[in-house]
């Protein structure tokens, strides 16, 4: 079919052409005939994931779901905890829409309007948040389906609309941080509110389950009396998007009209500065940014030293980086709720504390790690200076590890207060979770900008895979230790294993 | 007699990607010289120059910087080598007084012999007022200059620039140009490689054509017209004809 160049189909088609590349390298890692092997493993996952959905609600809808409140508080909450991710997504792709360069210039520069464009890439950020969330929701929603009937499939229809919204709301945000303080500090303003509004949610009814329930389940909120007590009525507007997703056929158009027609006049109203304001977008990187101190003598230093200042003169001076960094600590904030809240009375809760900060140590690691070993903005100066390869690696080790124990050591002399013998147990889970993450990246090394921190997970799903694993089996091990349980040998065991299958699988040096 | 060593004597090297890349190259530069390699795109002048700085493995073959085996004594030759490349690798986060603060110390040069060395590079290549600036918001030119001044910074004997004014405006590239004059005058040993032919002609005393991973022609600007056979014509005559002999012979062969 010909399309006539510049139109709006023809815009759509450009960018879905470039999307469904994108996501074929992102899934393969550039390895097109890795594509059959990457469909079995989805499909595999897909089951499992099936199956876990299958075993957290299949009884209560088994049991039968009315419109009753203590169902519409647990279908909004799940609903607002989706909603939060979409956001968080949205957000951080609006930003990219004005000012990632790759072909924007081409296309600013060229007579095509940009307002078509814009339609095009909102309508794209609409598709994949709509995408991710329904891949993340598609276990619970098919199970809801298969015992309740399939009603509850028009909770995709719900998803597609709160994925409209929340795309809507995200230029909303975003063309009010350029009015409000500028292109120059927007984009990192609109990357932390994504990243906060991520884990707002999740963090924050997890902190009310601690202080109110003392425990770190948010269910444990969702089905609490009090809170389905103090619900408004069964007939209130508020429940407008459950009653859709139960299959509500009223509620779910009126839901689906309100959410398309804002995201329709947001496009159409905000479409008409896009160029503009991508243009003001892309003067900040000419910007001049003058050290605040003023210039000391240069200091003595061993090149581990050099090496090592260098790293953190780096993370702090990226104020993205230290966002990306401080969003993997929030996540750290329950934990040390519940242990402000237990301090003293018991030292049953460690056991669940624990594994978080052994899982956090492990996620952290791992991203500081890409940082200092792949990220490396000039990687031929290093290369070429007169130090063992091996120094370079372990200056970079020190550099990552230092900033892990910087974070975590308060919490572990809180518990080292509270049990010397757990505050072993933490550090020994740490020291591992941190270390296998390190030694993953360290397998898998790629030569990258350090702006691609982003995207790391793309440079093998092996790697990203292995080191979820291993920090997760080794949080295990960790809260079976804490608990004096002998069994903590198998996730150990388990961990091992799945290092020995990373290094096997690292990529051969040319 | 004493035989001068030579900054860089490299034999018989080899490298292959998926086709070879470097094939038996022999090359000696005299210590104190400055040398230009020049070549067609993909003919093999990064490649070689990667391997004596040490950012590539050789498959076969020996390089010696001033007497040391880069291969066996990496370390010790990495101490007087500097390498730049054409696109300029420094951190946008680091001013340029600090880059070249992390410089000195993986070179490990004393921090105040280092610091005044930086301040007099910094106000030889006119980066004096833009010191304490991040480097995030420099243009190419001058960012290729801050490069250079990490690359001059720990006093190498052997200075290899991989295509150095590759998108420098005339005053900039007049700059490069003089601060790499006065280090050979010094007795510094500069390896460069250019596609601009004229920086070659004024610049080099002695000028390598390198096609295919080979050695095919070397000399003075005389020597090359003699072996070119094209008497009283500039150097890219001379390189485009060496070059299109090579093909032929090639095709030939």
């Amino acid at each position: 079919m010909t399309v006539r160049p510049a139109t709006t189909l023809w815009f759509a088609r450009h960018e879905i052409n470039l999307a469904f590349r994108d996501w074929v390298s992102m899934m393969t890692a550039g390895k097109r005939h890795r594509q059959s092997t990457i469909v079995i493993i989805l499909l595999i996952a897909a089951g499992i994931l099936h199956l876990i959905a299958n075993a957290i609600i299949g009884p209560w809808v088994s049991s039968g779901v009315g419109i009753d409140k203590p169902t519409l508080v647990m279908l909004t909450g799940s609903g607002l905890l989706f909603f939060s991710l979409m956001m968080s997504q949205a957000m951080e792709s609006v930003t990219r829409a004005y000012y990632a360069r790759s072909d924007l210039d081409l296309i600013l520069s060229s007579p095509a309007s940009s307002n078509r464009l814009f339609a095009v890439r909102t309508g794209a950020i609409t598709l994949t948040t709509i995408a991710l969330s329904s891949l993340l929701a598609s276990p619970f929603i098919n199970m809801l389906a298969f015992h309740g009937g399939a009603k509850w499939l028009s909770a995709y229809l719900v998803l597609a609309g709160l994925g409209g919204f929340a795309t809507s709301l995200s230029v909303i945000l975003t063309l009010t941080l350029f009015k409000t303080i500028g292109p120059q500090k927007t984009r990192l303003a609109a990357q932390i509110v994504a990243a906060i509004v991520g884990a707002t949610f999740i963090i924050g009814i997890q902190t009310v389950a601690i202080i109110a329930y003392n425990s770190i389940s948010r269910f444990s909120v969702l089905q609490s009396p009090e809170l389905i007590t103090m619900a408004p009525n069964i007939e209130s507007l508020v429940w407008l998007p459950a009653k859709a997703a139960i299959g509500e056929m009223r509620e779910l158009l009126i839901f689906l009209s309100i959410c398309f027609a804002t995201l329709g006049m947001v496009i159409i109203r905000s479409s008409k500065s896009f160029g503009r304001l991508a243009t003001e977008a892309a003067g900040i990187s000419e910007r001049k940014i003058e050290n605040a101190s003023a210039p000391r003598a240069f200091k003595k230093m061993t090149t581990r030293q050099a090496l090592r200042s260098k790293e953190w003169a780096l993370l702090r001076r990226d104020p993205w980086l230290v966002s990306q960094t401080l969003m993997q600590i929030l996540y750290l904030l329950p934990p040390a709720v519940l242990m402000w809240i237990n301090f003293g009375e018991s030292t049953s809760a460690l056991v669940i504390v624990i594994p978080v900060l052994v899982m956090s140590a492990g996620q952290l690691a791992g991203g500081l790690a890409w940082l200092a070993i792949s990220g490396e903005d000039a990687p031929d100066l290093v290369a070429t200076a007169p130090i063992q390869p091996r120094s370079i690696l372990i200056a970079k080790i020190e550099a990552i590890l230092s900033v892990i124990g910087m974070i975590l050591l308060p919490l572990v002399i809180t518990i080292a207060f509270i049990s010397p013998y757990f505050a072993l147990v933490t550090i020994i889970g740490v020291a591992l979770s941190a270390g296998s993450a390190t030694a993953i990246q360290l397998w898998f090394r790629v030569q990258a900008k350090r702006t691609m921190f982003r995207r790391r997970q793309v440079s093998s799903r092996t790697a990203t895979l292995a080191e979820a694993f291993s920090s997760i089996m080794w949080a295990g091990m960790a809260a079976l230790l804490a608990a004096q349980y002998t069994l903590f040998i198998a996730p150990a065991l388990f961990a091992v294993a799945v290092l020995a299958f990373a290094r096997m699988m690292r990529p051969k040096p040319e | 007699m004493t035989q001068q060593i030579l900054a860089l004597d490299i034999n018989g090297l080899e490298k292959c990607f998926d086709r070879p890349a470097v094939s038996g190259l022999d090359l000696q530069v005299k210590g104190g010289e400055f040398y230009a390699l020049l070549g067609p795109n993909g003919a093999g002048k990064t490649t070689t120059l990667r391997m004596v700085a040490g950012l590539l493995q050789p498959d076969a073959g020996s390089i010696s910087v001033f007497g040391i085996d880069a291969r066996l004594n990496q370390v010790e030759a990495k101490s007087i080598v500097a390498w730049v490349s054409d696109e300029p690798m420094i951190y946008d986060k680091l001013t340029p007084l600090e880059y070249l603060e992390f410089i000195s110390g993986l070179w490990q040069i004393d921090a105040n012999e280092a610091e005044a060395r930086s301040l007099e590079l910094l106000g030889w290549l006119g980066l004096t007022p833009h010191m304490n600036e991040r480097c995030g918001g420099f243009s190419k030119g001058m960012r290729q200059k801050v490069a250079l001044a990490g690359a001059l910074v720990h006093d190498p004997k052997l200075i290899i620039l991989d295509e150095p004014l590759t998108g420098l405006d005339a005053g900039s590239a007049r700059q490069v140009k003089d601060v790499l004059l006065n280090r050979v005058k010094e007795g510094v040993t500069v390896i460069m490689t250019t596609h601009i032919l004229e920086v070659a002609e004024r610049m080099a005393e002695r000028i390598g054509v390198i096609a295919d991973g080979r050695l095919i022609a070397e000399g003075t600007l005389e020597e090359l017209r003699q072996q070119s056979g094209q008497n009283e014509t500039n150097l890219e005559e001379i390189f485009l004809s060496l070059v299109a002999d090579h093909q032929d012979e090639a095709k030939a062969a």
